[in-house]
């Protein structure tokens, strides 16, 4: 009586659904989400307008579509950065140690230290904002807990009998790190890419609401979230529907790790 | 060890790695454990102060080799070369970087942590004064979260698989996907707007009124404290049934010990390990996320002079309150360190 | 006394109590009490049932957690007396863990049915409340297991754990408990029961610890110690010498013991009576050196053939005999 994986099942059911949102955002959108309409201030629910219009009179929903994109472009760039950068540091750190690895890991317990959305400020503030500086610095906060993750997987498999008779066949140390190694660290490499994806979704939404994400007048969830805080009491709808898609965008990913997870 | 590790934030700390390194350092030993604890507090503090060295360091770093002639950005591009050269000299400029970041940590430690450039005050005494601030909701939402998380994770193991444990895990599915900040939005809306329970953006300072002051706070520090404590009642739970599947638990109950002697007595402090080392991560997190959530709720707090001052690029405001969290959150994790030694006797080194 | 009033008998004051005959010399026990309650006969039945430390009656075990339900343990039928010392061998997954966890109440999961009766004094704890059961656990029936390494809470001090059952079933005070746990700690042959005492699991070595489940165990002086494998995860040194110590307490201190295992070399050396299972099913029983001379069952033979040839060199040169 195999048990129905329910987690998996509507985790990947909602970011199928969010992905082919965000696909279909890419390359249509009902109205341009930056175009302005006076006469359409606070518009409500229309044809024309599915979600209604925010206080400039732009189109809710595009801009929804728009801006989940952009923030799955952030997520997606910061966890990509992190994920090849901490296989590479983690895999060589773990297989080598020595001094390069307790001098690496020293460094990365220092910037560890730092809560990712604090460093990707300090990097805002150095190199200023926008769409591509916050992946960079995203991606940079990120790089040191999958580094982590990477070496103690890659410690723990590195005296393991298989990559012993791996080295014995004379298969080189890159060859064993990456054809041998590596396919046993992915299963908790998986589930840990897809948290972090999440909290790169977080974040990323943190830096637009706070203003130095995404620069206007590009759509991003955070900024919507901002703007629509001025006007909480009398259109709150303008709130909710981006944060909605936030919690949504989360929720499919967390689903979907937790599945694996039991899957496996 | 890996169910947990990926609960835990961003799957960015692998609890994996933290709890076996540190039990593999559990040989055996004496039992001589009051001259090992001292040994190990202190050089826990050393390698503490170690990391705080480091850390300062970079920040320090980045700051004055990244933006630019701080000399310039102080005098503005209209300034003659000889007032520019002149102000370098005053400042310190053409010493080596080394002496000149000794010279700021000695008196950063003193307490003079420079001159803000966009006010032309005095760091410290622009921080201080918030300080108190932050660190209030901080703690206020970490006691939130610690009271509310602890019993309602027992609770879900005690009944695991019942209704109430299921949407109990829902919920908490749900909860933990909602960023801080939008949480913050959605409790001004219904208790500021709907509820009107508080007013929003109507922060009292605690120099008029300590009550009224703590009163506001309270909404704020749910805010942070709602998703923390969703993850860690949900690693609570996980982390309890794991334990409960071990082979003492089983001795336990062999001694003639009823459910909640086994899971009192035994169960819990051992899964409360894990539990701590998150509870110490999430202490730095709730740092970093009361920047957003102060925000949100118009709190003139640490986070609402760090925004201000990088709009500003005002960088001695900036690289003052970074050391200060940085070092929070350091000293932090060295804390939990100590209370994991003191919890775990099997921590040796 | 407490079983005697149960069964509906009230025991004569006499001057040597039966309490304590029943520790020392059961049998004697049992041949006063046959004397004393001659008369009627159903009464007689019921005493002779009663003296019977342990009686499981056609037990089954089942396992519901699969798509069709798994059979552990198919009818056993166990006796043992007061003192005795009985062995069950078998292969894994002959039931013989599922059926020593049954009768030490540890079997509670919702997806195993359990049929029959165990009876023991009289009292079915099979069928009985929890709290009743609770009251026996640790008190008259202890056990203990396979894994010294996880058997013992690592972050509870080894003297806490073993002062546990005497802190659940006794009302002696700390000194008490303290010089109890002590003195059992010594009775298990651990050399400086002090520093043991003050030390925390991991610090001992896995027979080390397996004697301090040991004393855990004998903490209350129960009637029946049920070990389940205990000398399965050590080497054959130590395996011996928990061995000698089983044998040494029971003769000391006339505990039951059901030991289990699937070394039936090492059976041959503790016990007095074996049983054999296999696939959940009881397949012969009896005295161990009528199993050992004559085996009823082509599976016996097997494992007797099965045991290899060096311990029984060691023991005809008298290392481990009986």
């Amino acid at each position: 009586m195999k048990k129905k994986n329910w987690n998996l099942l509507i985790g990947g059911l909602l970011s199928g659904i969010m992905l082919l949102f965000i696909v279909v955002g890419f390359f249509y959108t009902p109205c341009s989400p930056e175009a302005m309409d006076n006469a359409a201030k606070f518009a409500g629910v229309s044809a024309k307008h599915l979600m209604g219009c925010d206080h400039f009179g732009r189109d809710i929903f595009s801009r929804i579509l728009k801006g989940c994109g952009n923030t799955f472009i952030v997520a997606f760039g910061t966890v990509l950065i992190g994920t090849l950068c901490g296989i590479f540091l983690g895999a060589f750190t773990g297989y080598y140690g020595g001094v390069l690895d307790e001098i690496l890991m020293r460094v990365n317990d220092a910037v560890f230290a730092f809560p990712s959305i604090l460093l990707a400020l300090v990097f805002v503030s150095l190199f200023g904002g926008g769409k591509y500086n916050i992946i960079l610095a995203l991606g940079i906060a990120f790089v040191p807990s999958f580094a982590r993750i990477v070496r103690s997987e890659f410690i723990r498999c590195k005296n393991m009998d298989y990559v012993k008779s791996a080295r014995l066949m004379g298969a080189g140390d890159l060859r064993i790190m990456f054809v041998h190694i590596l396919p046993n660290v992915m299963p908790v490499l998986v589930s840990s890419v897809l948290i972090g994806f999440n909290n790169a979704v977080l974040a990323e939404a943190g830096m637009s609401y706070l203003g130095i994400g995404v620069q206007p007048p590009e759509a991003s969830l955070g900024r919507m979230l901002s703007e629509a805080q001025s006007y909480l009491f009398s259109k709150p709808s303008m709130a909710f529907l981006p944060g909605l898609m936030i919690v949504l965008l989360v929720l499919g990913f967390s689903l979907m790790s937790e599945g694996l997870k039991r899957e496996r | 060890m890996t169910e947990l590790c990926s609960v835990i934030r961003c799957g960015v700390i692998c609890e994996a790695d933290y709890t076996g390194s540190r039990i593999e350092h559990a040989d055996v030993c004496g039992t001589g454990m009051k001259g090992g604890d001292m040994k190990y507090i202190i050089k826990k503090l050393t390698t503490t102060a170690a990391t705080v060295l480091i850390v300062s360091f970079l920040v320090f770093l980045a700051f004055s080799v990244i933006p630019g002639d701080p000399a310039l950005s102080r005098l503005g591009t209209q300034a003659t070369p000889e007032a520019l050269s002149a102000l370098r000299e005053e400042m310190g400029l053409n010493r080596p970087l080394i002496v000149r970041y000794g010279d700021w940590l000695i008196s950063f430690v003193r307490g003079d942590m420079g001159e803000s450039y966009s006010y032309h005050m005095p760091v410290q005494s622009m921080i201080l004064e918030k300080i108190p601030i932050t660190l209030t909701l901080t703690v206020m939402s970490f006691l939130m979260m610690a009271l509310i998380s602890v019993p309602l994770g027992i609770y879900c193991a005690k009944h695991r698989d019942q209704f109430a444990d299921r949407f109990i895990y829902t919920l908490n599915q749900v909860i933990m996907a909602v960023p801080p900040f939008f949480m913050g939005l959605l409790i001004t809306w219904l208790f500021g707007l709907i509820f009107r329970l508080f007013t929003p953006g109507g922060y009292i300072s605690y120099t008029k009124s300590v009550s009224g002051f703590l009163y506001y706070l309270i909404f704020p520090a749910v805010a942070i404290a709602l998703p923390k404590c969703a993850m860690t009642a949900k690693l609570l739970r996980t982390s309890l049934l794991d334990e409960m599947k071990k082979d003492y638990v089983r001795t336990a109950y062999s001694r003639g010990n009823h459910t909640n002697g086994v899971l009192y007595r035994h169960v819990l402090k051992n899964a409360l390990i894990p539990v701590v080392t998150f509870m110490g991560m999430a202490l730095g997190d709730m740092l970093a996320g009361s920047i957003i959530v102060e925000q949100v709720f118009k709190i003139p707090g640490l986070g609402r002079i760090l925004l201000t001052s990088i709009s500003n690029r005002d960088y001695p405001v900036v690289q003052a309150v970074i050391v200060l969290i940085a070092a929070w959150v350091i000293a932090i994790n060295c804390l939990v360190d100590i209370i994991y030694k003191i919890v775990d006797p099997r921590i040796e080194e | 006394m407490k079983w005697l009033e149960r069964s509906g008998i009230r025991a004569p004051k006499s001057p040597g109590s039966n309490e304590t005959l029943r520790k020392s010399h059961p049998t004697a026990l049992r041949l006063r009490q046959s004397t004393l309650c001659r008369t009627p006969r159903g009464l007689a039945d019921r005493i002779v049932r009663a003296v019977m430390l342990l009686e499981v009656k056609n037990l089954n075990i089942e396992f519901h957690d699969h798509d069709r339900p798994e059979r552990a343990v198919c009818g056993l039928n166990l006796r043992m007396e007061a003192g005795e010392i009985v062995g069950i061998v078998g292969e894994s997954g002959s039931g013989k863990s599922m059926s020593a966890l049954a009768i030490a109440g540890l079997l509670s999961r919702k997806d195993i049915t359990k049929q029959g009766e165990i009876l023991f004094e009289g009292k079915d704890i099979l069928n009985c409340s929890r709290s009743e059961l609770r009251k026996l656990q640790g008190d008259d029936i202890a056990m203990i297991f396979q894994e010294p390494e996880t058997s013992l809470n690592p972050l509870k001090k080894v003297g806490w754990q073993v002062e546990e059952a005497l802190r659940l079933h006794t009302d002696l005070t700390k000194e008490g408990r303290r010089a109890r746990a002590l003195e059992v700690l010594r009775k298990a042959e651990l050399q400086d029961a002090e520093k043991v005492y003050d030390s925390y699991p991991h610090h001992l070595s896995g027979g080390m610890r397996q004697r301090v489940m040991i004393a855990a165990a004998m903490a209350c002086r129960p009637k029946l110690l049920i070990a389940d494998e205990p000398t399965t995860a050590l080497d054959v040194t130590i395996q011996a010498q928990i061995v000698k110590l089983l044998k040494k307490i029971r003769e000391e201190q006339h505990t039951a013991v059901l030991f289990i295992s699937h070394d039936l070399s090492l059976i041959r050396q503790l016990c007095e009576r074996v049983l054999v299972m296999q696939a959940g099913h009881l397949i012969e029983e009896g005295a161990v050196e009528e199993v050992f001379r004559s085996p009823g069952q082509e599976y016996t033979k097997k494992l007797i053939g099965a045991i290899p040839e060096i311990p029984a060199a060691c023991e005809t040169r008298g290392k481990f005999e009986r």
